[in-house]
Parts: C-alpha cells; structure tokens; sequence
C-alpha cells in the first residue's frame, strides 16, 4: 500500500482523530464528578478562610462548610431578599453575574454563624488583576459596616508579587476595616505604603512591585461591594 | 538488557542530557521550579507522557504517513497531556492550581518532539519506552535540582516545610526574594551547566 497517497493519509487522520477524540471524552465524563467536587471543595475552602476557619481535614471540608454557613441568600440591588433555597448562593457564577445590569442582578449572600454564636454576612467579589480574573470572599459583621475578614485567590498572578495577595499578610489588614464613614459606603482602598486616600476611606497597604494587582483587589471590591449598599443599610438599622 | 537500550536510558541523564547538553525544555525549567513540589509533579508528569508517547510512535511508526507524521505526533502528545491535566485535576486539585498552564505547555515542550523524532521513529517500543524514561528523568532531575536552591534560598522552606530556623531570621537574615523569579532559574541552571562541563571535558566546545 501506498503510505503517501492522498486517500492514506486523509483515512489515517481520521480514523486517528476519531479514535483520541472518543477516548478523550471517555476519561472526562468518567472523572468529571470527582473533578466538580474538587472544584467545588476549593470555593468552600476559601469562604472558610475569609471567616478564619480551617477545616481539619481536606475531607472535612464540605461537613465544616455546612455547620458554619447556615443559610444561602440571593439579594436584590434594593436590598430584599428574593431566595434562600439550599446553595443559591454558592452555585452563582460570579464571573457571568457582575456583567449583568445591575438592576438585574441577584447578589449572593452567604450567611454564616460563627461558634460563639455571632452572624457574618459572607460576599464572593471577582475581578481582574494584571494577568487574569482574581475573586475572593469577603466576610461582613452582622453590623454590615465592619469587614470580619477576607480571602482572595488568583488564575496567574505573578508569583512572588502579585501572586502574594494570597497571603495572609495582605488579607489580614482587611480585618476590622470599615465599609462606611458617617454613614456613606466607601469600602476599603488599597493604597501605595505612606499615601492616604483623598476621600477618607479607610485603607491597606499595596504590595511593592504589585502594582496592577493591588488596584486589581481594590477595584474589585469597590465595584463588587458597592451594589449591597442597601443590603448593609438594612444590617445597620436592624442593629443599631 | 543490551548496551544499546542501557545508552538510551543511562545518556540523557548526564552526558546527553536534555537541558543541560541539548539546551531543551528550558521555558518549564523557568517557570515550575519557583518550589519543590510542582518541579516534582511536572517531573513525573513529563516522564509519563515521554514514556508513552514514544511507546505509541514506535508502535505504529511503520503505519505513519511521512508527510504528516508530525501532526500524528502532536495528536498523540496533545492527547497523553490531556489526560495527565484531568488526572491531576481529578486527584491532586492543589498541584494542578500551581502547575495551571504549564500541563498544557508539556505539549510544547522541545524534548518531546524532539525524542519522537529522533528515536521513537526509527526504533522498537522497548528502546524507546527505555529513551523516553531515561529523558524525561534527565529532565526531571534538573528541575528538582533547580527548585530545590530556588525554594530553600528564596522561601527558606523545602516542600512547605520550614527549613532554615527562625533565629536566622531573628539575626537578620532575610530570603532572597530575586530567588524566586525566573531569572534566578537561568543563572542556577547555568551553574549547573557549568559545573556539569567541568566534570565532563569532553563536552567542552573549543
């Protein structure tokens, strides 16, 4: 036979095609589900650390995930609660939801009960940085003005600069920072080490060299915080 | 086993290397090498695919149209590194985070091509299963080598776990954080180039 002839090689590549393509699809559909819920652990994972809880075990994850987080909420831009079915929250794709109007967008809200008792209001925030998407979570005090804590992760963020807002150093200056000064959100900036912000928001340090993606984060959470306005508004005068 | 399958097994380890004789594979030696754990994964992740892929090429290398034979290669490498990104991401998710892009960049990777051409065309498959394992821990070994001063002198940790103590630190020493940028991977590479051509003269070009 021919190895050289048209009709050889156009059979071969097909056959070879078929035949990948087939076993490919094979090995994804058979490790899809383990793949989802690996996926799925890491966002509990990172909702945890925004609220400081390390679960003890990575196959603890999911059993802490739901002693803690006690009930999934999807908010509209007035503030009103308009579903609290199991996971409504959690299964947002934030990516998808910033980009919709804003009036047509439901805000998840993850609300969660600490040990001792307490109430924190938990955001998931997505935005980008210098090379990719970067998200996080941000916990809220059920007084919706103070930040209880926050967890951001990155896609590729440049390892050793902005690749550190990973780091517990960076998400821990999050921590007791006010969302609102005399009443009007301001949210948190993120600011070159020694500058202040010009509207008195409060703020945290840049990471030097990490210029991009400090702005990122701070970006980020301007744009992704500021829809729960009224949602916050309705924390504060419950508890005041 | 035959001195011609112990040369394909044995020579790329050190007087046929691939990255530090051939000058292949160096964009992954930058890029994976930042800590231990992922140059060890990407490691074992190469040798398999190497493995495999010269196995499957010298298999049905008399059925290869030699006009497309390097589209058939890149079918068959393309498809190994896809299953090796679904593994990962199915049974080691944190690893896989790290590795991201770089499983897919295995694809490009010049060894692999290079190997496939270069023998699995032209020899049996147990030569070249033999080829390919002794490349790929050629490889291997350089990005353990590279990420082991990388991760200890730019994080002070080995595999995540603290190596140098904390009173070094409470006498100011500080990690050297250019340690962890790709530059470093070429200079430390280009040490272990020359400390391999010293011991090896004949590698020596005049």
């Amino acid at each position: 036979m021919n190895k050289n002839s048209n009709s050889y090689q156009i059979l071969y590549s097909a056959i070879m095609v078929v035949l990948v393509g087939a076993v490919l699809a094979l090995i994804y559909m058979s490790l899809k589900p383990k793949q989802d819920e690996n996926i799925a652990n890491d966002t509990r994972n990172q909702i945890l650390s925004a609220l400081h809880i390390v679960a003890p075990s990575e196959a603890e994850i999911p059993a802490t995930y739901e002693k803690y987080v006690t009930q999934d909420l999807l908010v509209d831009h007035e503030g009103n609660v308009v579903d609290s079915t199991k996971n409504c929250a959690f299964d947002v794709e934030m990516s998808k939801n910033i980009k919709l109007a804003e009036a047509d967008r439901q805000l998840p809200v993850l609300k969660c009960t600490l040990d001792d008792g307490s109430v924190k209001y938990v955001i998931p925030i997505y935005g980008a940085g210098l090379w990719g998407p970067i998200w996080g979570y941000v916990a809220v005090n059920d007084d919706g003005e103070t930040i209880y804590g926050a967890n951001f992760s990155h896609q590729g963020e440049t390892p050793g600069l902005g690749a550190r807002i990973t780091e517990e150093s960076f998400q821990k200056q999050y921590e007791q920072k006010h969302l609102y000064k005399e009443g009007v959100f301001k949210c948190v900036s993120v600011m070159k080490k020694g500058q202040t912000p010009t509207d008195g928001s409060d703020y945290v340090d840049a990471i030097s060299g990490a210029t991009i993606t400090s702005r990122g984060v701070g970006t980020m959470m301007q744009q992704c915080m500021a829809p729960y306005d009224p949602f916050f508004k309705k924390l504060q005068s419950v508890t005041e | 086993m035959n001195k011609k399958n112990k040369e394909a097994l044995f020579n790329p380890l050190s007087k046929d290397n691939p990255v530090l004789v051939q000058i292949l594979g160096i964009c992954s030696t930058l890029a994976v090498t930042v800590s231990l754990k992922p140059a060890i994964v990407m490691s074992i992740s190469v040798i398999a695919v190497l493995a495999f892929s010269n196995v499957i090429i010298s298999l049905i290398r008399n059925t290869i149209p030699t006009t497309i034979r390097i589209i058939v290669q890149l079918v068959v490498v393309a498809a190994l590194v896809i299953i090796v990104q679904q593994i990962l991401v199915a049974y080691n998710y944190e690893v896989s985070k790290q590795l991201s892009v770089f499983i897919g960049l295995i694809i490009t990777n010049c060894i692999l091509m290079g190997r496939l051409e270069a023998f699995a065309l032209n020899n049996r498959p147990w030569p070249s299963f033999l080829d390919g394992i002794g490349n790929g821990l050629g490889y291997g070994m350089i990005l353990v080598i590279v990420g082991f001063f990388r991760e200890l002198l730019g994080s002070g940790t080995l595999l995540g776990y603290q190596v140098i103590p904390q009173w070094c630190y409470d006498h100011g020493y500080e990690n050297n954080g250019l340690m962890i940028l790709p530059p470093m991977a070429l200079i430390t590479c280009a040490c272990i180039i020359w400390v391999h051509r010293a011991r090896n003269t004949e590698l020596q070009e005049n």
